[in-house]
């Protein structure tokens, strides 16, 4: 068999939400008419490791899944911080997966063809650091052999590493894949800068989601490296002077030029880490709209939308939606959000 | 051989980087100062090679679908980007040639799947990456090897000639598409060679008629650079 069957993501849907709270619908066709000539629509280019490994703890015998959860130090895949479950796979909810077997520092994972040791625990019993013993291509060799992308129960297939990655992704430092990205395709960006809309990129490792764990979910998301090229700060500086409107693609964009964001509007171009939660408190100095999916209250995707509109209107937009038969999660429709006016700085026309 | 200033900090990925025109291209382009991948289906050959170069050596077989994206993480992650793709493997169809009548569809199908599809699926999953080279100013290309097999229709030729000639319009119009992200496409025929491929193709050739897989790797590299920025002026400009 030459071709196989996909998931079909060119029937995904798409609703924009502008800053009264209005929704409009829009088909695959008409996306290439979303914005204005002079916006700024930045992607997060992030390719996705395989970020789960199945294997055994050598000291009890046991199964474990482990899930690459954090960089220790970006693009330096010697190191990590997981987490692990014990038996079962995926399609078991993840807040129902039992515990690894109990871990312990300089405990050995086997885990397909990797060796990892456990390098410390982080006070609490499914998190710790995790070290490879091998050299970093060996490293990238057995994940890109043995490991499998990181999945939820709600998508039970097995998901390969192509449905993962973003058209645009392009450096693999992500471990679960920028999904908003999924709403985009080469066509719609050439129709976009056919338009005169700008489109720039950062890449931003994008962390673990969800660990099913309530105590450890409060502490997501981890630190997550992102680089921004001084090209795409340029942009956003050329296009604010214009009075065009930023668009980040995803929460993931948000959070690295939010991060990167000084008071007075600057965005410092380069490499760092975000470490702040964005949400109802938030002040977004760059980002005027976001471009994500269907996210469920109460997620930190959703929450972080907070910083967008105010609680009513998302509450509203969620139910509306579900009626509508949007779908949520990674692999489902996408909502374009523009941040209200009581939330911007300066005056609303 | 001293390293060439051009090539410094180059990264290009070779498939069926272990015989013939690819090893060639491999050696000379490791030996020259480039960061080089190259993909090939047997793990002796290519932890050979990969010894043999320093080049990252990555075992996968381009004609199978569920080796593409591992592939393609192993690329982009061991060099840390992509410049350059160069889709080289190739497969015969029927050994020895054979008329079409006799072709089995297996045949036709394998010839394709690594000549034509390969290629493309390979390609679509770098294209990220090579579209991001392209908006750092290093320049995106992909060389996919051709043949004069893909022009002409040569008896017993006709499963290779025929996914060569699908190959070499799939590049024309990928490079019409690929303008707009900066990415270009060139189709490269380097002549008959003395390769194994062409041994198993032609077993009786005279060796003394034939090219040099050298000589042209030599020659390709030359028009790879042609079609990249100036690299040598932005090095001294600090470039990197």
């Amino acid at each position: 068999m030459i071709a196989a069957d996909r998931p079909d993501r060119r029937s995904a849907k798409l609703v924009t939400i502008d800053r009264n709270g209005r929704m409009r619908h829009l088909s695959r066709a008409e996306r290439a008419f979303l914005f204005s000539p002079g916006d700024l629509v930045i992607a997060n280019d992030a390719a996705t490791l395989p970020a789960s490994l199945r294997g055994t703890h050598c000291a009890s015998g046991e199964p474990i899944e482990v899930r690459l959860a954090a960089w220790v130090t970006v693009r330096d895949p010697t190191r990590f911080v997981a987490i692990a479950f014990g038996a079962g796979d995926h399609r078991t909810r993840t807040e129902d997966r039992p515990l690894p077997p109990p871990l312990l520092p300089a405990d050995r994972l086997s885990l397909g063809p990797l060796a990892a040791v456990i390098e410390r625990l982080l006070d609490h019993p499914r998190l710790f650091r995790l070290r490879f013993l091998d050299n970093s291509a060996f490293i990238l060799k057995g994940l890109a052999r043995h490991g499998r992308p990181i999945q939820y129960a709600n998508v039970p297939e097995l998901l390969a590493l192509s449905d993962v990655w973003t058209r645009i992704a392009a450096d693999p430092i992500a471990l679960e894949p920028p999904s908003a990205g999924f709403a985009l395709d080469w066509r719609t960006l050439a129709a976009w800068r056919q338009r005169g809309i700008g489109l720039a990129t950062l890449t931003h490792a994008a962390g673990l989601s969800s660990t099913g764990d309530r105590t450890l979910d409060l502490r997501l998301p981890f630190d997550e490296p992102y680089d921004i090229p001084e090209r795409t700060v340029a942009a956003i500086k050329q296009t604010k002077s214009k009075g065009g409107r930023i668009v980040a693609i995803g929460t993931t964009v948000v959070r690295a030029i939010e991060s990167a964001a000084s008071a007075d509007g600057s965005v410092l171009a380069g490499h760092g880490v975000a470490r702040e939660r964005i949400a109802r408190a938030t002040r977004l100095r760059i980002v005027e709209a976001i471009l994500t999916g269907v996210h469920e209250p109460g997620e930190s995707h959703f929450e972080l939308l907070r910083a967008f509109a105010n609680d009513t209107m998302l509450d509203q937009t969620y139910e509306a939606l579900l009626k509508l038969g949007y779908r949520t999660h990674e692999f489902g429709d996408s909502m374009l959000i523009e941040r209200q006016c009581a939330r911007q700085k300066g005056k609303c026309e | 051989m001293s390293p060439d200033t051009r090539l410094k900090e180059l990264r290009v990925t070779v498939t069926g980087g272990t015989s013939g025109l690819g090893l060639a291209l491999v050696r000379l382009l490791a030996d020259q100062g480039a960061r080089v991948a190259f993909v090939a289906r047997t793990a002796q050959a290519v932890e050979l090679t990969a010894s043999d170069t320093g080049a990252y050596g990555i075992i996968g077989d381009v004609g199978r679908k569920d080796d593409i994206y591992p592939i393609a993480l192993q690329i982009i992650g061991n060099l840390g980007g992509l410049d350059v793709l160069i889709n080289n493997a190739s497969n015969l169809g029927p050994i020895s040639l054979a008329p079409l009548a006799d072709t089995e569809c297996e045949e036709l199908e394998q010839a394709l799947a690594v000549n034509l599809l390969g290629p493309f699926r390979l390609t679509k999953a770098l294209f990220g990456a090579l579209a991001a080279s392209a908006r750092d100013g290093r320049g995106a290309l992909v060389i996919n090897i051709s043949s004069d097999a893909a022009i002409n229709p040569y008896s017993g030729w006709g499963a290779y000639g025929a996914s060569k000639a699908a190959l070499r319009h799939l590049t024309a119009i990928w490079a019409e598409e690929g303008k707009i992200d900066g990415v270009r496409f060139l189709s490269i025929d380097p002549g008959d060679m003395d390769t194994p491929l062409h041994a198993l193709a032609i077993p009786d050739a005279d060796p003394m008629t034939l090219r040099r897989p050298e000589d042209s790797a030599a020659e390709i590299v030359e028009v790879m650079l042609a079609a990249l920025p100036n690299r040598a002026a932005r090095l001294v400009q600090g470039y990197s």
